[in-house]
């Protein structure tokens, strides 16, 4: 690891300040991702600007029932808030099915949208990445690419984004307040990540120096009743397979509203609006869920080696809704 | 033969130095405090076959802290040993991507690992070739397997019986690429002196380990001393000896400080050695009602281009079941790999999988009971040697595990029970692990006051070997536990062999058994301990050297239920009963910890472990704990383990068989078994993973 310098501002504007003071500084959460990659030689930021002082942990409920999450607060204490347990479940479910007990613990909410993939190549600098190091290429295409990405990848780049709760948040519709150089600014979710395309080094909108601050949950009553499924190659610690975010409004025999988002299977969380639009006022049913599966799936392109994702959203998304209008 | 009076052994004694490890003061390998210490990172190659043509070492050498840069240009000459592993920096050469190529020693672990990833490194790169395959034009028999068995062994002609079979299976299965995760990596501290070379080392053999290093550097065993009192763990990785430990003394030696290398957990997936790929091929031929009448197992795997290691995948079918036609082969091809080594149970626990899934397959197509199958085919007499077994209690495992675990009631029917979305299913799988025992020295001591002193070069690589070998020698003195002390982990101390083959504790405690009757003998002719203490020695390399007239084998009986999702291919272990039949268990509470601890190992083996090979690049890519899965607490559900009285008069004076291994051995299989049972689709390749699941 390189020497680097480490900062904590105590407010938002001094930590933006440090950080456009100094070429090559990053803002540091709770480090669990950034520190792993400056360790692997991934990333060498030369000034850290710890931004836990910075960003409020504080969790508010907002009168309509909404939530106002500090981008400081930690992936834990969010899983355990009783709103969130009751009104979002799928948020807390998502959170506490990622990474370990431990992690959870330091995670930040800002870090936590902002980790960067798992793909292999990425986290080694020995090789070629066209995400990690600009230009060099590609090699999870021809080589290891089990679990990267099915839906709006690129020839640039296929991986996918490795967060749980960013998926849960994606079906939420979270605002994502954002203090930046021209003074502060608001993204809705699925907005923030953006697609690979030809500058697949860029997983977000946001520009370089801008902080997180707060990630707003807009007030949604039925997502009391969400679920999140998360499928993994191991019972715990381990990262989504595929994974899929849900909640649903019921009138009578009909779905009146839902939300779905998908985890594993692209470049960003992926809401899945297609699907979304096929359940809207269609009968409460296996078949509904499963066309509206398909709906979303028709846009898949698999890899050579996860072409077993396709069928697996398919499966994951029907069981979710299946279990969430309570039809076994 | 010595009969001991039990009273410490078979108790479940508490671990003596328990108390140092749950309070930090065990010291490990990198935690000895030494001056004046300098720290040292390997530079490892980034391609996986050619030439280094050139070491820049000028911007390393600018950075602060550093001390020194090695490479095969500079570094000081080792003389040539048997394994070319060990030849580090010795040559322009590289043999597999992540060999180390040079080394940075700096004031700093920080420094030196900045610097590290300074060295500029030239390479004439040559086209690799690192992908097993059963058609492989360099395909070769070996001379011998691991640890010294024949290549090849056939008995009767199995093609003719194959042929003339009413019944057969025949299937290949694979099992991949798999790495030790000790919780410690593997660590040294080298420091030279006029007394010559001191290694504070994580390793599962002090003797064996002084004996390796000592003619690399061209000096006798006396003058290097191993010091490692406590390992975190070792399975086999710390067995032979790796790179790593020679690279540190070559970095003392040159620097003339004292240095500490911590291997990173990365690159023990290319430096400390891993479990082969295999490709094995069973093919099993029957009467309908399930009597073999032909056995043939061969396997393929590999090893590096510049040390061979054959593992023994095939070796227990040579002994499991009885049937006039047999062969067990195996077929190596030398690749631009990292050299493999031991991993628990080496050869065992692939080849069983293998072994035991056909016998699984074998009893659906006989339309039998698997257990039953098993007994059936359950031979007289070993069926290679023709020797008799001096103990074989497999029918006692399995009929013990089937009653503990509820087997008599099976549907054997595959795919029909349902719990929730959950698709369950019930397998079962023999285990083996072979008797091994080495020659040992030992010293006992009585000192005046009444207190014991037992030493001997043994490893404590958390197995409570320290423990039991402490029960074994109070017993044997006839004393409390409290008043014996034994000393190991120093290969100052007596040679004795080291931590492998399930072999410790019969080894060591046949030595420490010998050492303290002679000190008893002593004690009595002396009429008491004189005034100035005293000391008996004792060498087992006679007593070891007498031949066998029996086959000594343990084995053990596997049972897993698993539940599959039905909707996302998910199989989990709900869980896993083993019955064993090890000889006579020394310490109840040390020995279940080693037979769950490998049933575990076995689950991880089954669902989870997997070294994912990058063809292009020619490394495994899933180098470190977050991408390479072992079990987590979540995966191990209710793991239980019993034994069967078995007592064996043909094996040591404890009576006892190995425990380490035989844990791992048959488990994957059980768990394969049972995804069948619950699912209908036979896995033959390992881990069983969700995509494979999948309908
Ligand atoms: C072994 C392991 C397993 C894991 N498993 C899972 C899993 O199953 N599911 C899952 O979802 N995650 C998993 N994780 C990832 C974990 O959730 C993330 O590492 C964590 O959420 C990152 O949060 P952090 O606060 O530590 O971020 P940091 O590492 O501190 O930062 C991450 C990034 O965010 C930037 N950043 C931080 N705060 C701000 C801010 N306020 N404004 C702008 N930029 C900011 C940093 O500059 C950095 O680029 C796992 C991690 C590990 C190590
Ligand atoms: S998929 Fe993306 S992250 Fe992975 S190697 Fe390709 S460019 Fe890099």
């Amino acid at each position: 690891m390189r020497p680097f310098v480490y900062r904590r501002p105590g407010d938002a504007r001094t930590a933006l300040a440090e950080l456009a003071a100094e070429p090559g500084a990053m803002y540091l959460g709770g480090g669990t991702n950034l520190v792993d990659l400056m360790r692997l030689g991934v990333l060498a930021p030369r000034t850290l600007v710890d931004v836990t002082r910075a960003c409020s942990d504080a969790i508010e409920v907002r009168p309509d029932g909404g939530l106002w999450i500090g981008a400081g607060v930690r992936n834990a204490d969010l899983a355990a808030h009783p709103a969130v347990r009751r009104r979002y479940p799928m948020l807390a479910q998502a959170l506490l099915s990622g990474a370990s007990g431990q992690i959870r613990n330091m995670a930040t909410v800002a870090g936590n949208l902002l980790q960067r993939t798992r793909c292999a190549y990425f986290q080694d600098p020995s090789k070629p990445c066209n995400k990690a190091r600009p230009g060099t290429g590609c090699p999870a295409r021809a080589g290891d690419h089990r679990n990267l990405a099915i839906l709006g990848y690129s020839d640039f780049c296929v991986a996918t984004h490795p967060s749980d709760m960013a998926v849960a948040l994606t079906a939420l519709g979270a605002v994502v307040h954002v203090e930046g150089a021209a003074g502060p600014y608001t993204v809705r979710m699925p907005g923030l990540h953006r697609l690979p395309g030809d500058e697949p080094e860029r997983d977000t909108v946001l520009e370089p120096g801008d902080l997180i601050i707060a990630v707003e949950i807009p007030a949604l009553p039925y997502a009391a009743c969400s679920r999140y499924r998360k499928v993994r190659d191991r019972a715990s610690f381990a990262f989504t397979v595929v994974s899929v975010a849900a909640a649903v409004d019921k009138s009578g025999g009909t779905i009146r509203d839902c939300r779905i988002a998908l985890g594993g299977v692209a470049p960003v969380p992926w809401r899945a609006e297609r699907a979304e639009a096929e359940l809207r006022g269609a009968p409460i049913a296996e078949a509904s869920f499963r066309r509206a599966a398909d709906a979303e799936l028709t846009a898949a392109r698999p890899l050579t080696e996860n072409g077993f994702k396709v069928a697996l959203v398919r499966n994951v998304v029907v069981r979710a809704l299946l279990d969430l209008v309570g039809v076994s | 033969m010595t009969t001991v009076a039990a009273r410490a052994v078979g108790t479940e004694a508490d671990r003596v130095e328990g108390l140092e490890k749950v309070t930090g003061r065990a010291r490990y390998a990198f935690e000895h405090p030494i001056e004046d210490m300098v720290y040292a990172a390997p530079v490892p190659s980034v391609v996986a076959r050619g030439e280094v043509i050139a070491v820049d070492v000028a911007e390393a050498l600018t950075f602060p802290g550093v001390i020194d840069v090695l490479w095969h240009g500079n570094a000081p000459k080792l003389e040539r040993v048997g394994n070319a592993e060990l030849h580090v920096l010795q040559s322009p050469r590289v043999a597999y991507r992540g060999q180390y190529i040079a080394v940075v020693i700096a004031k700093t672990l920080e420094e030196a690992r900045e610097a590290a990833l300074r060295v500029g490194v030239e390479y004439a790169v040559e086209r690799h070739d690192v992908g097993l395959r059963a058609d492989h034009p360099r395909l070769y028999r070996p001379e011998r397997v691991n640890p010294d068995l024949p290549a090849d062994v056939q008995q009767g002609d199995p093609d003719t019986a194959l042929a003339a079979a009413p019944v057969t299976v025949d299937a290949v299965y694979r099992t991949p690429a798999e790495h030790n995760n000790p919780m410690e990596p593997h660590a040294t501290v080298a420091r030279w002196d006029a007394e010559g070379l001191t290694l504070y080392d994580s390793t599962q053999g002090a003797t064996s380990l002084r004996d390796a290093v000592a003619p690399l550097f061209g000096i006798e065993p006396s003058s290097v001393r191993v010091i490692a009192p406590h390992v975190g763990g070792g399975f086999g990785a710390k067995g032979e000896p790796h790179p790593p430990v020679v690279l540190a003394a070559l970095a003392a030696r040159r620097t003339g400080r004292p240095v500490k290398l911590a291997v990173t957990r990365q690159q023990m997936f290319s430096v400390t050695g891993y479990r082969t790929p295999t490709i094995q091929r069973v093919r099993l031929g029957a009467h309908p009602d399930g009597h073999l009448t032909a056995i043939v197992h061969d396997a393929v795997e590999q090893s590096s281009t510049i040390h061979e290691f054959a593992e023994q995948t095939t070796t227990p079918t040579r002994i499991m079941y009885a049937a006039p036609n047999r062969r067990t082969t195996h077929r190596l091809v030398r690749l631009d790999v990292p050299t493999p080594s031991w991993m628990r149970a080496p050869g065992e626990a692939p080849g069983m999988f293998a072994l035991e899934s056909a016998m699984d397959e074998l009893a659906a197509a006989c339309g039998l009971d698997p257990i039953e199958l098993r007994i059936r085919n359950e031979p007289e007499v070993d069926p290679e040697t023709g020797l008799p077994f001096s103990s074989r209690n497999l029918v006692a495992c399995l009929r013990d595990g089937a009653r503990r675990f509820g087997w008599a009631d099976r549907d054997p029917a595959p795919g029909v029970r349902r719990r929730g979305r959950l698709l369950i299913g019930t397998g079962v799988a023999a285990s083996t692990y072979p008797v091994y025992r080495s020659a040992c020295q030992a010293t006992a001591r009585a000192e005046p006051g009444g207190i014991f002193t037992v030493r001997i070069a043994a490893a404590d690589i958390g197995t409570g070997a320290r423990t039991v070998l402490t029960q074994i020698a109070a017993d044997v003195l006839r004393v409390p536990l409290g008043r014996v002390r034994v000393a190991i982990g120093d290969s100052a101390l007596p040679r004795a062999s080291l931590a492998g083959g399930s072999s410790g504790t019969a080894s060591w405690g046949t030595a420490v058994t010998r050492a303290c009757e002679a000190l008893r003998d002593e004690l009595d002719r002396r009429g008491g301990t004189p005034s100035t203490g005293v000391t008996v020695s004792v060498d087992t390399t006679e007593e070891n050297g007498e031949p066998s007239r029996f086959a000594r084998h343990a084995f053990g009986a596997q049972f897993a239920e698993v539940g599959v999702d039905r909707d996302t291919g998910e199989a989990r272990v709900r869980r896993l009963l083993g019955v064993f039949a090890v000889g006579r268990v020394l310490n109840p509470k040390t020995a279940r910890s080693q037979f769950i601890g490998g049933m575990t190992m076995g689950l991880s083996m089954a669902l989870l472990e997997e070294s994912v090979l990058d063809r292009e690049f020619g490394d495994y890519l899933n180098h470190d704990l977050a991408q390479y899965h072992v079990a987590a607490c979540a995966d191990v559900p209710a793991v239980e383990a019993y034994w069967v009285e078995e007592s064996d008069p043909h094996l040591n004076p404890m009576g006892s068989k190995g425990i380490g291994e035989i844990g791992i051995v048959g488990t994957a299989a059980a768990v394969a078994n049972a995804v069948h049972h619950a699912t209908g689709i036979r896995v033959r390749d390992l881990p069983i993973r969700l995509d494979k699941l999948l309908t």
